[in-house]
């Protein structure tokens, strides 16, 4: 077999070649998450992880199970489609724990002007005012109750 | 305002356990969630978008977004009459603290867009990623495995919206979820649930009762560079064309 | 926000993809030029260029050691790079580099080299002593097989490994162009041609670098430098460094003449941004100049010295104008906003992990790497053994 002995070197490389890969496919087989190829080319347990994350608003229903006073002054009045973290903030943690998570205090010269602040921008149904002009100095909330802001709606206490 | 029949409602039992489910849980763990049973997407209107960058701030509050990294932003447009296709654009801070006063202009026209990830059937991001790290879901939400992620950046170059960026400490890709954690529990997103307007609202296509099918009956509905057949699922409501 | 002009999305206003994205291409581009080179003794049998063939071999091992480390640098989480390999996205050009890297390092470029040196790693191996010995006997995998029929099936093996390497190259690189090409999402880089472009201007530059590197170390060596040798790689790099140039030509007077929507913000910024790098550096010091004096070379009878002057002054600047057309392609398609409303800057570091000094640095490292394989396997082409060989490739 001299043919052989002349070529026996080529094996040698393929050895390499084949050593490589077998350490490549006995390391693959540990390293792969398990749920890797569930769903599709990812690791499916991270559609649980990113579902797991924590909330940090509470939502309109979660409100509206205690304050159903205000929720339905609410819904009776312009804001009803205002839900109400949009202006109180994120309040997952008031809702999981009432006693002992209070929402801050609000400041309506901020929060009103952030919307009804008048500009050409904005779609021309949308009731918006010129700040500085529109209440000569008072607050909001002199006039308008933030849940239900229409004048003439005497309803909120 | 009687806080102990507040306290009381919240401890009776039923109410306690539905807000513990919602407050932490798996949708693989939940039965009332089958990832088989949604298809979801994103209704946004521009003619009720009103620039108070309420959905911005509600975002970063959800999700813990980086300062001057946007999972969503609102732009500004003026397009004027002498050039349809090429409008003035402006978004300070992403328009998380609203805008500048805009004064009427006679030879043009001003409009919000919010913008987000238009989580894509098709998507670019996801065909681009050399290792799987993001994905489409079953639901149809396009996701990023934060264990995963090389940080190679190249979904973010493929992505034609400018949707995603490299979390700066996290070194990872990042983007909008979808609220993934809040919408497999039945709530809507951040930015919908703070929307004051009624300008963007979470749609499940898989959901025969979901408003949206009778909405894009009746108006005008596109999606962002529908050239890039990307199969967005941000539907736009009174898109002009010269929006990119 | 400094450095944008017009509107950027917001998240796009960072460049995501630094410089060492752009050394990632030049240097992978180094080597499949290089093997390029050391095929054409091999498989198109110009013989004349066989001084350069080893050293062209250890040149592009040396560089193709360093390519992958520019990508792994400029990682977010580096440690979770052998996911490339465990999970590849088949839809995924990065991904499937990852395996032609691989392919091309071990079953072309590795395996190649071996059995060009194998006869020399095992006298070498038999003619020392003690460590030197034990390090020699290790690169032969322990094969002591000298003879004349074992030393014709080496040929007869590194003839179908270059064959195979041909293709291999083209791939490597032809998927490096391909990484930017695909991304329909940017006109600047969403093309057809890019994968082209790429190979070409490989070709190019891996040409010229060993050009440089063979003219170099001969007269570090004092020894004399092969004209025919060097007349004959100019040659093929204007020939080649012609296809390129046309290559590029007609992607630019494409992209002009259809003028697609994407059109006012590109052109703007080649006339701003990129003015310098892609007009100045890149077409006019970097191609037209070179051009010109290979071309006069070509149709002229110039003296030896002044011949060699010519070469090694349009190497240089060949390498000069494929590390630009990697910096235009790479940093320019991420200046201006997918929107086309807008431009931004990018804002190099000096001294960062992504900075300058890295991008340096990580140029010249493959140089030293060659210095060490060079000291390890000498490939010097008046080490007869050597020359013999190759010289009698065709025989069956």
């Amino acid at each position: 077999m001299k043919n052989f002995r002349d070529s026996e070197h080529l094996l040698r490389f393929a050895f390499l070649f084949a050593m490589v890969l077998a350490l490549f496919l006995i390391v693959r087989h540990f390293v792969v998450p398990k749920s890797f190829g569930e769903y599709g080319h990812y690791r499916g347990a991270a559609i649980g992880e990113t579902a797991a994350r924590p909330i940090h608003f509470a939502g309109q229903s979660a409100c509206a199970t205690c304050h159903t006073d205000i929720a339905a002054t609410k819904q009776a009045g312009m804001h009803a489609g205002v839900h109400c973290e949009a202006c109180h903030g994120p309040l997952a943690k008031h809702a999981a724990d009432p006693a002992s998570v209070q929402p801050p205090k609000l400041d309506t010269a901020v929060l009103c002007v952030r919307c009804h602040a008048a500009s050409a921008a904005k779609p021309k149904n949308f009731p918006q005012v010129a700040a500085a002009e529109h209440s000569g100095g008072l607050v909001c909330e002199t006039c308008h109750h933030p849940h239900s802001p229409a004048i003439q709606s005497e309803g909120a206490k | 305002m009687n806080l102990s029949r507040r306290q009381f409602l919240v401890l009776v039992p039923a109410t306690a356990v539905a807000w513990q489910y919602v407050l932490a849980g798996t949708p693989r763990d939940a039965p009332n969630y089958q990832l088989a049973d949604h298809w979801w997407g994103m209704l946004l209107d521009i003619t009720k978008c009103i620039g108070c960058g309420n959905c911005v701030r509600a975002c970063q509050a959800e999700n813990d977004v980086p300062d001057g990294y946007f999972r969503t932003w609102v732009e500004r447009y003026l397009r004027t009459d002498w050039n349809l296709t090429t409008p003035e654009v402006i978004s300070p801070d992403g328009g998380k603290e609203g805008f500048p006063t805009a004064e009427e202009v006679k030879d043009g026209m001003y409009f919000f867009v919010p913008k987000m990830c238009n989580h894509c059937a098709d998507s670019p991001c996801t065909q681009v990623c050399p290792v799987g790290a993001t994905f489409i879901t079953p639901d149809g939400v396009v996701l990023i495995d934060q264990t995963y992620c090389l940080g190679c950046a190249y979904c973010v170059q493929a992505c034609p919206y400018g949707c995603r960026y490299i979390h700066p400490t996290r070194h990872v890709a990042d983007k909008c979820t979808l609220c993934y954690h809040r919408i497999t529990k039945g709530l809507t997103t951040a930015c919908c649930e703070n929307c004051p307007t009624g300008a963007r609202q979470l749609v499940d296509l898989k959901n025969p009762n979901d408003p949206i099918h009778a909405f894009l009956k009746t108006h005008d509905v596109h999606v962002l560079k529908p050239e890039m057949a990307t199969g967005a699922k941000a539907f736009y409501n009174g898109l002009d064309g010269s929006v990119r | 926000m400094g450095g944008v002009e017009g509107y950027m999305y917001p998240n796009e206003i960072n460049l995501y993809w630094s410089v060492l994205i752009v050394v990632y291409p030049y240097v992978t581009g180094l080597v499949a030029g290089a093997f390029i080179l050391a095929s054409l003794v091999r498989i198109f049998n110009v013989k004349e260029v066989a001084p350069t063939y080893r050293l062209a071999l250890l040149t592009a091992l040396a560089f193709l050691i360093v390519a992958p480390l520019p990508l792994l640098l400029h990682l977010g989480h580096p440690e979770r790079c052998f996911e490339m390999y465990f999970t590849p996205h088949d839809t995924s050009a990065m991904a499937m580099f990852g395996y032609v890297y691989i392919w091309y390092l071990m079953a072309v470029l590795l395996f190649e080299i071996w059995l060009d040196f194998r006869h020399d790693i095992i006298l070498t191996a038999r003619s020392s002593k003690g460590l030197k010995r034990a390090f020699y006997v290790l690169l032969s995998l322990g094969s002591n097989n000298t003879s004349e029929h074992s030393l014709a099936v080496d040929e007869r093996a590194g003839w179908i490994v270059t064959l195979i390497g041909i293709p291999s190259a083209f791939l490597l690189h032809g998927y490096v162009g391909f990484i930017f090409g695909s991304i329909k999402a940017n006109p600047w880089w969403s093309s057809p041609l890019m994968p082209v472009v790429f190979i070409f201007s490989a070709m190019v530059s891996g040409i010229a670098l060993v050009l440089l590197v063979y003219m170099f170390t001969t007269r570090a060596r004092h020894r004399e430098i092969d004209m025919p040798c060097v007349d004959t790689i100019a040659r093929y790099l204007l020939y080649i460094f012609i296809i390129d140039f046309v290559m590029e030509m007609l992607d630019l007077v494409h992209r002009i003449y259809v003028a697609d929507e994407s059109f006012r913000s590109i052109n703007f910024m080649v006339h701003t941004k990129l003015y310098f790098s892609q007009i100045v550096l890149q077409i006019y010091i970097g191609t037209l100049v070179p051009l010109i004096l290979l071309g006069i070379v070509q149709v002229t009878r110039l003296s030896p010295s002044l011949r060699k002057a010519i070469y090694a002054l349009s190497a240089a600047l060949i390498e000069i104008a494929v590390v630009s057309m990697r910096w235009n392609v790479v940093i320019g398609g991420q200046l201006f906003s997918k929107s086309f409303l807008g431009y931004t800057t990018y804002k190099i570091g000096l001294i960062t992990h992504e900075g300058l000094f890295m991008a340096v640095f990580l140029t010249l490292l493959p140089l030293a790497f060659l210095w060490v394989l060079v000291k390890i396997l000498p490939p010097w082409p008046e080490l007869k053994r050597g020359m013999n060989r190759v010289a009698s490739v065709t025989m069956p």
